[in-house]
């Protein structure tokens, strides 16, 4: 667990926006490199690692698909030495007067802030109220001659904010998804301990929050016999208390609909109860809004299903998660998948078929 | 290309019924490239170059069809009512001309709903000079595109359909200019895209490049209280960053720039916040495709007075033309 | 292109058996993603036909029905099993859940109707508050589907748990001229299918495909043409016949389609422009069989052809609907002569498709 914890706080700490993962993914190569017995990445730039089962070939394989990319905001205007930004990934702009970001240009970081511009120079119809994405500044403190040299259109934006630890939580910014790539590492290493009959292929993948194109690509790619996408989902906290919530430090979330392949759904639930591990079930009427939407649909389709970490403050600077959750999921994966047979497609046939 | 372009723009090409446009392009082309063929969505797909040589499978993208209207009841005296192909702004349509693909000529009138607000265009109808249902020389599912002359003003061109036609002149150019590209070189005519790009995606599957580029047109910044989009029209080719759809590989992105600095052609970088191009299909195709665009900055997309600036057009085609002739290493 | 009439040419059969059959499928609760009964109903049907068939990993039903002679054009023909309606979303305790909708629903279409949970289609209630007991203000808004709740009883409460489906509880019957039921959208779809299969003609291989999770974005047929790998393709579905008189006599046009007007032929939708020669051939064959078909005014909605013809290389596609009025409520309702003509159309149709089909 202190392994995973550092490469957590290493992985939230690191930029790596959705298009842009090149920082990201090279942080989960390291980590990734002595758990597989294959490395490679895609043609959009998500990672994969292949363990391999011990079966009979051809053997079937599970992917496990954790997105590695972050939301943040990227530079779409210099004026006077001001930047203007655009969002990558769905922020909400309440949140951003006052963070402190980090610029990523040709030469180097630069430290700024988001600015709130005193309220006579805003347009008229966004004084008094929240500031639009459109109306606030980022401020490097350069002279603008300087900003021009330096700051390009299309540099990146990222939150520097800093992880926190506090006892069994954590807290920082890109903990979606980097929680569950954290969660995916450690069952990674409980299978190099753990024979297990099928392949296993570990996905870091990109683009989750614009375009879901890494999931699909790789799917297309690999073509597995099954696909499981770990993502976070919303915790319980201030102002989040309905039933599309869920307690931190009470299991992971498995997620029920159409997107879910139900019998897999039974299946990981079994595995849960062998752990004596409790668990929750989201019901998702449509789609459950992570990579499962495409692992699904990629190619002619396979059996997919959604474990969830529950998260605070979703797609904030201060993302919060409880990292016995994360070694929850890891365990569970690890348990699910061991147990996966040369017989186990049998399993999770549609009943009309049976018989 | 002034020519090219002008004869490009007079074709009726709405989404979907693209075949007189493909039509000019297989002409056009013939004798140019080494291959061609039309897909069963109807993209054409021309290539050119070495098939087993040192270079990439390259994908140049630019869509043949429009934005246009389509009939959707004719009423007893003669008028149809009519819904949208693609993007058409209601602000827009009030007084234009369409004309349909069998000729039939037609002018869009609107309700008496005042003027103080943007008539919906439930509320507009298509006349065409007749006054009985018995007369009408279209029916129910008819597609017609704007109708409007073509504009050279010097530096600059003005016309509907820019969007595409404009890139799809600077593809043809692309393909005739290339004489010793080491790359195979795919440059598709796509179709549907106006309507989500929808051919652009069958096309690459069929494709299957190492490297995909649509070539469209983006909006701009420079006109009197423009939001703050950072291209303009004169300044060069936009490279494109992000648009609502997708994100430029950034490996596409810098390779395209340094082709660009290298020749010494003016360029901007683009990042658009509404709408997006065949490059966020190609993107996603099979396994992925490392994929970018090149635009040409257009002012009044979407009406029927699109304008661009000439050099931005000929710059366009001297940078594709430049970056494909070098090996390319991403 | 003119098309010449087979005289041995005949309809397959709608009959009291076939309706019989419709009303088994307008019965069953299939919401997108728990589509079971139907895809059972739907199975014992085509394994009485002896066709072959597969299920894949989505849970759509692929039947493959060759022709006579090789290398015949692959038709797919797709009718979606799944229904909107609703999930159980939160137990309340006392039998009442809270629920959301699946797929596209009217929320002024809910309050004060019976349901069923469930499989087992357990009878359940969506209450709402007593006429004296609401303001005149409360009684201007429309009542939220956040404010209802799908209540069991509190006797029941253990017979349902969150993630349940529930459908409106609709019993199919007949209304002289019409059928009355719900999910006719598209169990119309899937009745049409099944006859096709058992009445499937030889110049063609038949690829039909009984498809899931349409009514949510279309992809369970997006998987199924990426499998199936068809030549060109038709969805078989329902679409709305908005006909009815306008408030002030004027004219209605905006009707989409009509009843009594015959099967309804796609120009365009918001996910489709149907392919031109599939449109013009399936009118080319309404005129010369002398089978009424109307052309649906184009505009939104969307149908199993909008995921179809994007997957691979490429597939032309079209989409041939019933008219139906009231789809995605409690009761809809259609005229069983058009779905006569639906039948007769696309089978003349599939008999008509040979390799020049496609020539441009």
């Amino acid at each position: 667990m202190t392994n995973s914890k550092d490469l957590l706080n290493k992985m939230i700490n690191a930029p790596g926006l959705s298009g842009h993962e090149a920082p990201i993914q090279s942080i989960v190569e390291e980590a990734w490199k002595p758990l597989a017995d294959e490395l490679n990445t895609s043609k959009l730039g998500s990672l994969h690692a292949l363990q391999r089962g011990t079966g009979k070939e051809p053997r079937p394989s599970i992917l496990i698909a954790t997105h590695m990319d972050a939301i943040g905001l990227m530079v779409s205007n210099v004026t006077d030495g001001f930047l203007r930004v655009s969002e990558i990934g769905g922020i909400d702009h309440r949140v951003l007067p006052g963070q402190s970001v980090t610029v990523h240009c040709v030469e180097g970081d630069l430290p700024g802030v988001i600015v709130q511009p005193p309220e006579h120079t805003l347009a008229k119809e966004n004084r008094g109220g929240p500031v639009p994405l459109d109306g606030l500044w980022v401020d490097v403190g350069l002279s603008p001659r300087q900003v021009a040299r330096q700051i390009d259109i299309g540099d990146l934006v990222s939150f520097a904010s800093d992880a926190v630890e506090m006892g069994d939580t954590l807290t920082g910014h890109s903990l979606d998804n980097r929680a569950s790539v954290a969660a995916l590492t450690e069952a990674l290493t409980m299978l190099q301990k753990r024979p297990h009959h099928w392949d296993v292929w570990a996905v870091a993948t990109t683009q989750e929050e614009e375009t879901l194109g890494g999931a699909l690509t790789s799917a297309f790619e690999l073509r597995p016999t099954l696909a499981i996408a770990i993502d976070v989902t919303f915790a319980k906290g201030p102002g989040s208390t309905g039933h599309d919530t869920f307690p931190m430090n009470k299991g992971p979330v498995l997620g029920w609909g159409p997107n879910i392949h139900p019998k897999l759904f039974g299946e990981l639930k079994s595995a849960a109860d062998r752990l004596e591990m409790a668990y929750k079930k989201e019901p998702l009427p449509g789609m459950s809004g992570t990579d499962a939407i495409t692992l699904q649909v990629a190619a002619s389709g396979a059996p997919t299903a959604v474990i969830s970490i529950p998260l605070r403050y979703m797609h904030t600077p201060v993302e919060m998660v409880h990292t016995k959750d994360i070694t929850r999921v890891a365990r569970l994966l690890t348990e699910f998948i061991a147990e996966l047979d040369e017989d186990f497609l049998d399993k999770i046939k549609w009943q009309e078929e049976e018989n | 290309m002034k020519e090219l372009i002008q004869d490009l723009v007079q074709i009726a090409g709405p989404s979907g019924y693209e075949a007189d446009v493909r039509e000019y392009v297989q002409k056009d082309l013939k004798g140019h490239v080494d291959e061609m063929k039309v897909d069963p969505l109807g993209n054409l797909i021309t290539r050119k170059g070495p098939k087993d040589g040192s270079g990439l499978n390259v994908m140049l993208a630019a869509h043949l069809d429009e934005i246009g209207v389509i009939v959707t009841h004719l009423d007893d005296n003669g008028f149809a009512r009519f819904t949208t192909v693609g993007g058409v702004f209601p602000r827009n349509t009030v007084g234009a001309r369409v004309k349909f693909l069998n000729g039939t000529g037609g002018v869009i009138g609107m309700e008496p709903t005042g003027y103080s607000s943007v008539t919906p265009i439930n509320q507009m109808y298509i006349d065409v000079g007749v006054t009985k249902k018995s007369e009408m020389p279209v029916k129910v599912g008819d597609v017609a595109a704007f109708e409007r002359t073509f504009e050279d003003l010097g530096k600059r061109l003005v016309s509907k359909a820019l969007d595409d036609r404009v890139g799809v002149a600077v593809l043809i150019e692309i393909m005739k200019q290339l004489k010793d590209t080491p790359h195979n070189v795919f440059g598709v005519f796509t179709v549907q895209e106006e309507v989500g790009v929808r051919g652009a995606a069958a096309a690459a599957y069929g494709v299957d490049p190492d490297l995909g580029i649509a070539i469209d047109v983006t909006l701009t910044g420079d006109t009197p209280k423009a939001k703050t989009m950072d291209v303009s029209l004169g300044k060069g080719p936009a490279i494109k960053v992000k648009d609502s759809g997708m994100i430029s590989d950034p490996r596409v992105v810098a390779w395209m720039e340094a082709g660009a600095k290298r020749a010494r052609i003016p360029y901007q970088k683009e990042i658009l916040t509404g709408g997006s191009t065949d490059a966020r299909a190609i993107q996603i195709t099979r396994e992925g495709v490392p994929a970018g665009c090149v635009s040409i900055p257009c002012r009044y997309v979407h009406s029927p007075s699109e304008m661009v600036d000439y050099k931005d057009v000929q710059d366009s085609v001297k940078l594709l033309v430049q970056l494909l002739k070098r090996p390319i290493k991403l | 292109m003119a098309i010449r009439k087979k005289p041995s040419w005949q309809a397959p059969r709608i009959g009291v058996g076939q309706i019989n059959l419709l009303e088994n499928l307008s019965n069953a609760s299939a919401i997108s993603g728990q589509e079971d009964a139907v895809r059972k109903i739907v199975l014992s049907e085509i394994k009485s036909h002896g066709s072959d068939y597969e299920i894949d990993p989505l849970g759509n039903v692929l039947v493959t029905v060759k022709g006579r002679g090789r290398s015949l054009p692959k038709v797919m023909l797709a009718a979606h099993m799944d229904e909107v309606g609703f999930m159980l979303v939160n137990d309340e305790g006392e039998g009442l859940f809270s629920f959301r909708a699946v797929g596209g629903l009217d929320a002024r279409q809910l309050a004060g109707k019976a349901v069923w949970v469930g499989k087992d289609q357990h009878p359940a209630v969506i209450g709402a508050k007593p006429i004296h007991l609401t303001t005149y203000s409360e009684r201007q808004n429309t009542m939220g589907m956040a404010s209802l709740r799908i209540d069991l009883g509190p006797s029941n409460s253990k017979k349902a748990q969150v993630g349940d489906q529930a459908t409106f509880a609709t019993k199919f019957t007949r209304l002289g001229p019409s059928l009355r039921g719900k999910a006719l959208d598209d169990r119309l779809g899937v009745a049409t299918l099944i006859e096709l299969i058992k009445n499937a003609p030889a110049n063609i291989d038949l690829l039909a495909a009984f498809t899931v999770q349409e009514e949510i974005g279309l992809r369970g047929a997006q998987v199924a043409a990426h499998r199936m790998q068809p030549d060109l393709a038709i969805a078989l579905d329902c679409t709305p016949a908005n006909d009815l008189p306008m408030w002030d006599g004027s004219a209605n046009e905006q009707y989409n389609t009509k009843l009594d007007a015959g099967p309804a032929i796609y120009v365009a939708d918001r996910a489709t422009l149907s392919d031109p020669r599939l449109v013009a051939h399936l009118q080319r064959v309404g005129d010369t069989y002398k089978i009424p078909y109307q052309i649906r005014q184009p505009g939104g909605g969307g149908t199993d052809a909008g995921s179809i013809h994007k997957q691979r290389g490429g597939i032309p596609s079209v989409s041939v609907s019933v008219p139906g009025r009231y789809l995605h409520t409690a009761a809809s309702i259609v005229r069983l002569a058009d779905w006569r003509n639906h039948v007769g159309l696309i089978h003349a149709a599939l008999s008509h498709i040979d390799k020049n089909t496609l020539k441009r």
